[in-house]
């Protein structure tokens, strides 16, 4: 996290520099006359909190805004498909396919037209929203909580606590995670919940060696030296002085967590190793559609838009978290 | 430094009376570091020896200075007494008790007697708290104060440090290097300590806010009864607060006297060395002012010389007994030890007779060997590298 001294009055924006202002007149007086010329300003800008702070930040950022509009749409789709979905995903419709049995393009009744089967597209997509949002956030919640449960005590621990987990993580990492997850998959048998805790027990590596490598900084700062001096006990130094550090570190890590669990979920189901058919997802609409590239093209490109869509609506939400909870690096 | 003397006010502290009972005692006191090789395992190849067998102890109500050149172990020796650096070998005693001996709870709650002002304001305030959160972490973590009765005690102890109570929603990043100094000094006071370790509390500050950050402290110490270990290398604001001074070099204590003394007149080369290199406020005194400058390079802890471990850069050594026997301690007159084989407790070469008489170089009647020393103008050099405050 770099460091950028609070006087530096490039880095400042019109409000810093007035909050600074106020700074320095407290400055000037505080030797002699504490308490008695204070800028109403001050107190006015202390009473907000934290949250809308952050908030404030965040929302300046475009990109980011838009990403999460993009969330916003996926999680309401997902959520009230069986409403708004204007067919049902497994019907095959005889009016779907053509006289020689392909699928048909948009219309008004199909708006997105039909795949293979003569199944709605659009309402293919829009449950397909579903699988990959609930394996996105849950597969990534099960690797946060594995990853900083193990960083956390590997740094902060040291010794060979540290070593055990650390040299665990570079075995686990050693291994080619899509043969381990397509064998895993393989024995287990392709079911959500078996997809969310095998794209999670795979992925909780990277995670662990980002909080590992953080703490190990953050721990040797002075402020938890003087957590320590104040009385704090280890819980209380780890959930106050050092968990609150790592909050940009998690929330990017996880953001594109979701990205590649996204991607990922959409590559098992490529392979046929996903949630199994006729639930529909992503990755399998795009398998099943891609012989018919050339005719039908629209089988593929939808699908794929999505993942796309939420791959990169999740990198610029964490992005924008990011520089939100980072005052000091906020400016880029 | 000169700007630093002409702000603070004339010395207060020397004349301070010690009330003569031990607060803290320290006895030979050992912190090593080790140095390992290899990867999967880990053997140890050698030892960073930061602080190697000092003891000293600090009276109930004075300031205690400890100077030395970087890395020479004094602020080591402070994590120590604080139990922040497990010591290798050796005590604290703080009111006679040990603190090795205690551990968890008890270690927390004695440790509420002893608090720390760190060097760099700007790591010691933890950036995700409110400036409420910090100050009232302590009094939260020992529930010195019921829910309701917090704030308050948070506003009256940031109004004590001059910080406007009504900040006390912001964030550490909100407020400028002094403002955030007496912040720490604020958590450190929340837990009403007796004793409290000043590093280099002012070293990381402009020149214009240190001495009011010192004026604090002085003022806290008269209005708390505070003992302080105020560790610095500035030596002329140690001489502003101190009443007793320690000088440490390479991990040992070398010098120990009041205040008045060991500025007046060292007996150890080193200290002798240390201060010469002062400049003085005084443009024509500093005209004339000559410092010995000592030659080479402060050895590596890791491998110390062996006999005097300043005896590579003495100009007094002698061949044959401060390269072989390491001096030990000694008080070599009332209230007064240093660790030199030539000074006797008859005997004390001196740089420097007294306070006024600055231009006079010279090595004492039994430091044999001068021409190790050379003698030049202060021009070139500001406390022999002692300065280096811009290391944040």
């Amino acid at each position: 996290m770099a460091f950028v001294p609070p006087h530096d009055p490039f880095a400042a924006g019109e409000v810093a520099a007035r909050e600074r202002a106020v700074d320095i007149v407290v400055d000037e007086s505080m030797a002699s006359q504490a308490g008695v010329m204070w800028s109403p300003d001050a107190a006015i800008i202390a009473h907000k909190g934290t949250w809308h702070e952050v908030w404030e930040r965040f929302r300046k950022d475009k990109f980011a805004v838009m990403g999460l509009v993009v969330i916003g749409i996926l999680v309401f789709v997902a959520v009230t498909a069986p409403w708004i979905a204007p067919h049902d995903p497994t019907t095959q419709y005889d009016e779907g396919l053509t006289m020689k049995g392909m699928p048909v393009g948009s219309s008004s009744k199909f708006l997105l037209g039909t795949d293979t089967l003569g199944r709605d597209l659009l309402s293919r997509l829009m449950y397909g929203a579903r699988v990959s949002l609930v394996i996105g956030v849950m597969a990534n919640g099960l690797a946060l909580i594995l990853g900083v449960i193990f960083g956390l005590t590997a740094g902060f621990f040291r010794g060979s606590t540290e070593t055990a987990i650390m040299r665990a993580t570079d075995v686990m990492m050693a291994f080619p995670i899509y043969l381990l997850a397509v064998a895993l998959v393989a024995v287990l048998k392709p079911s959500l919940w078996i997809l969310i805790f095998v794209i999670g027990f795979v992925y909780w590596t990277p995670m662990t060696r980002v909080i590992h490598g953080e703490v190990l900084s953050i721990r040797e700062k002075e402020f938890v030296a003087a957590a320590r001096l104040t009385g704090c006990s280890n819980m209380r130094i780890l959930y106050r002085h050092i968990l609150p550090h790592l909050v940009a570190p998690i929330i990017v890590y996880t953001s594109l967590g979701i990205a590649t669990t996204v991607l990922f979920e959409a590559t098992l189901s490529y392979i046929g190793l996903g949630v199994q058919p006729p639930t529909p997802s992503w990755g399998q609409m795009i398998s099943d559609g891609q012989n018919y590239y050339r005719s039908a093209p629209h089988l593929v490109i939808y699908p794929g838009l999505c993942i796309m869509l939420t791959v990169l609506a999740f990198n610029m939400v964490g992005d924008g978290l990011r520089d939100a909870f980072d005052p000091q690096q906020r400016r880029r | 430094m000169s700007a630093t003397d002409a702000v603070i006010p004339a010395s207060t502290g020397a004349a301070a009376p010690a009330s003569g009972d031990d607060l803290v005692t320290v006895d030979d006191l050992v912190v090593h570091f080790p140095i390992t090789s290899g990867i999967v395992f880990r053997h140890k190849i050698g030892a960073v020896r930061a602080v190697d067998g000092i003891s000293f102890t600090v009276k109930r109500g004075e300031t205690l200075g400890l100077v030395g050149e970087s890395g020479c172990g004094k602020s080591t020796t402070g994590m120590a007494i604080l139990h922040l650096e497990k010591p290798t070998a050796g005590h604290v005693l703080y009111e006679g008790a040990d603190l090795a001996s205690l551990s968890g709870r008890a270690l927390r709650r004695q440790r509420r007697r002893m608090q720390m002002i760190f060097q760099d304001p700007y790591a010691s305030l933890n950036g995700r708290m409110t400036i409420a959160d910090i100050v009232g972490e302590p009094l939260l973590v020992h529930k010195l104060y019921p829910r309701s009765g917090r704030n308050q005690r948070v506003r009256e102890l940031l109004e004590l440090v001059g910080i406007n109570p009504n900040t006390l929603n912001r964030y550490p990043h909100e407020f400028s290097g002094g403002q955030r100094q007496r912040i720490g000094i604020a958590r450190a006071l929340a837990v009403e300590p007796n004793f409290i370790v000043c590093d280099e509390p002012i070293s990381a500050l402009d020149v214009s806010i240190r001495a009011q950050i010192i004026n604090l402290l002085l003022e806290l110490q008269r209005e708390f009864g505070l003992t302080y270990l105020f560790i610095a290398h500035d030596l002329s604001v140690v001489r502003h607060i101190s009443d007793r001074v320690a000088v440490m070099y390479l991990g040992k204590m070398v010098e120990l006297a009041e205040n008045a003394v060991l500025y007046g007149e060292p007996v150890h080369p080193y200290t002798q060395a240390l201060l010469s290199a002062v400049p003085i406020p005084d443009p024509e005194a500093e005209e004339n002012r000559r410092a010995v400058v000592l030659q080479g390079d402060v050895p590596s802890p890791a491998d110390p010389p062996p006999g005097c471990h300043f005896h590579t850069r003495c100009p007094a050594a002698q061949e044959g007994l401060c390269n072989v026997e390491p001096p030990v301690l000694r008080e070599v007159r009332p209230r007064h030890w240093a660790s030199c084989h030539l000074v006797t407790n008859t005997d004390f070469p001196h740089i420097r007779a007294g306070e006024d008489d600055l231009a006079v170089v010279a090595t004492g009647p039994v430091m044999g060997d001068a021409s190790a020393a050379t003698v030049v103008h202060t021009d070139a050099l500001d406390a022999a590298g002692e300065n280096d405050h811009g290391d944040v």
